[in-house]
């Protein structure tokens, strides 16, 4: 429907280049190297993965780098059938948060490695608790894709 | 101690404006200082709440919104959160500085693109961004860990759509006007599985303002002064992997506000709530942190006809954010809406029982980083 008034479109394209620090680079690196890396807080002995520099609990530096599984177990999930701009990939996808062995967090990524348009594939290795391994990208550019997706392991 | 009122309220329809940003901010102005008998060089300052470069395509959008709030030759700030902007402009009464003072929001969501690109950027550009983290994303699995962990079923959580869109119907100034059914709802495509289409807030225009003064002016100015009587906010991590989704902030924001209102029994002294619920079933989880009724019970409680129009407690009478989401606006219309059923002004979605003491609450972030919750009294 044509509208009364004039509307005009206007794009903004704009470049940011994001310091990842110290921390964060270690572990992007670490991926590239297929390992995940996470680090501990001294206070409260909580493991993030990501690394972070310092714990947000206790607000203190973390100071041990631990090296936590590619595997772990899903702690919720949900299939993505929305289209919308920018999308990272074409959908269906699922984005989970997976809890990786070794951590006390979640960590977010796509699970994948069967086809997401078969219910009954879907119901049997979407759940909540079910454990997923990591599917290394064979091309690494040392950032969160190299990790392509994680795949249910039967 | 000094004490802050709501004198007046005015706001937009939450449709599609044909005005320009500037104009439609104008409007909404005029008609709020029009409403008090104001003049604009009369208003002490001027706190607004908009949101810059994804809600507008502007930098600094205070800037561009200044003139059509009246701000011209006053102090003035901003905050995105409009609850915040709410809370400062309170905040400038209380210091005994201003006697009044203008809180607007605005936003034309027609106008920017879909929530869900524009949420994308909640995340940061290395983690969450590049594995298409979005609010909905995060509201989706905040939900099936509701469904699993309480044994809540996605058809009481579809019923908070079905009542809110229900009352919607009622407000002139909703912009999802539509009649739904439970089955509409369940049968509406699983966009964010297991969150249903329906069961996702829409995109809306939306300008709102509230006139606040100090008690001698309050007298002055209005009879019927909405009084605030508690407030309280409180913030969570911010990568949703570091919380429990469902164990977050709200208990404590709530608390806070309860305590400095006086009230022990939330679900008894509150007669009206206006619950920001961008996502159906966050009504039912952020109803369980309020105290309405207790963990796990939402689903029963909405069973129960306790947060209809007509129940006990009526939740989102205006139809709430399902109905209109005026994004960064969203919080002050909650706010808005709570006064108006205090001063019986909401019109044909005025609650049926007396209003004495309402609730308002805002949220924004993923699956609810960050709350606030209002207290306004007769
Ligand atoms: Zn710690």
């Amino acid at each position: 429907m044509a509208k009364e008034y004039r509307t005009m479109r206007n794009d903004v394209t704009l470049p940011y280049q994001w310091a990842l620090g110290k921390t964060w680079s270690r572990f992007f690196d670490g991926l590239k190297d297929g390992r995940i890396q996470g680090t501990k807080c001294a206070g409260c002995g909580r493991v993030y993965v990501p690394a972070r520099s310092f714990c947000p609990v206790c607000f203190t530096d973390t100071t041990q780098w631990v090296d936590v599984k590619p595997e772990g177990k899903i702690l919720t999930w949900t299939l993505v059938r929305e289209k919308y701009l920018g999308q990272v990939q074409e959908p269906p996808y699922v984005v989970a948060l997976i809890q990786l062995d070794g951590s006390d967090c979640g960590f977010s990524h796509f699970i994948g490695g069967f086809d997401l348009s078969d219910a009954g594939q879907l119901k049997r290795k979407l759940k909540t608790g079910a454990k997923v391994k990591a599917v290394w990208s064979p091309v690494r550019n040392a950032d969160i894709r190299d990790i392509t997706c994680f795949v249910p392991v039967e | 101690m000094q004490r802050v009122a709501i004198t007046h309220v005015a706001q937009s329809s939450g449709m599609e404006s044909k005005e320009s940003l500037m104009d439609f901010t104008y409007r909404v102005n005029k008609e709020i200082l029009d409403k008090a008998g104001l003049k604009r060089r009369e208003v002490g300052c001027i706190v607004a709440g908009s949101a810059d470069i994804f809600h507008s395509g502007l930098s600094c959008a205070n800037a561009f919104d200044w003139d059509g709030i009246g701000a011209f030759l006053k102090e003035g700030s901003r905050a995105e959160e409009s609850a915040f902007s709410f809370i400062y402009g309170c905040m400038r009464i209380l210091s005994g500085r201003y006697e009044t003072v203008l809180v607007t929001a605005l936003v034309k969501g027609s106008e920017n693109p879909d929530n869900d690109p524009i949420t994308s950027f909640y995340g940061d550009p290395f983690y969450l961004r590049p594995v298409g983290v979005n609010e909905s994303v995060v509201a989706a699995m905040q939900m099936r860990q509701y469904l699993e962990r309480y044994g809540v079923t996605e058809e009481q959580c579809a019923k908070v759509a079905v009542k809110n869109l229900g009352n919607a119907l009622f407000n002139p100034y909703a912009d999802r006007k539509r009649r739904v059914s439970l089955e509409d709802v369940m049968a509406s495509e699983r966009v964010y599985d297991p969150l249903k289409a329906l069961e996702c807030a829409p995109k809306s225009d939306g300008v709102v303002a509230v006139l606040l003064a100090s008690e001698e002016r309050a007298k002055t100015l209005s009879k019927k002064p909405v009084w605030l009587s508690g407030y309280g906010c409180s913030m969570d991590h911010f990568h949703p992997g570091d919380r429990d989704l469902l164990k977050g902030q709200l208990p404590a924001a709530a608390q806070r506000a309860y305590k400095m209102a006086g009230i022990d029994d939330p679900g008894k002294q509150i007669d009206v709530a206006e619950v920001c619920e961008p996502y159906a079933f966050q009504e039912l989880l952020w109803c369980e942190h309020l105290g309405f009724c207790g963990e796990g019970q939402g689903g029963r409680w909405i069973d129960s006809g306790m947060p209809l129009m007509d129940g006990a407690l009526p939740v989102n009478p205006s139809g709430g954010v399902l109905a209109t989401n005026p994004y960064p606006a969203r919080g002050l219309y909650r706010i808005a809406e709570a006064a108006l059923q205090i001063k019986e002004e909401a019109g044909e979605h005025q609650v049926g029982k007396k209003v004495r003491t309402a609730l308002a609450h805002s949220t924004h972030g993923f699956g609810g980083q960050c709350h606030s919750v209002v207290i306004l009294s007769a």
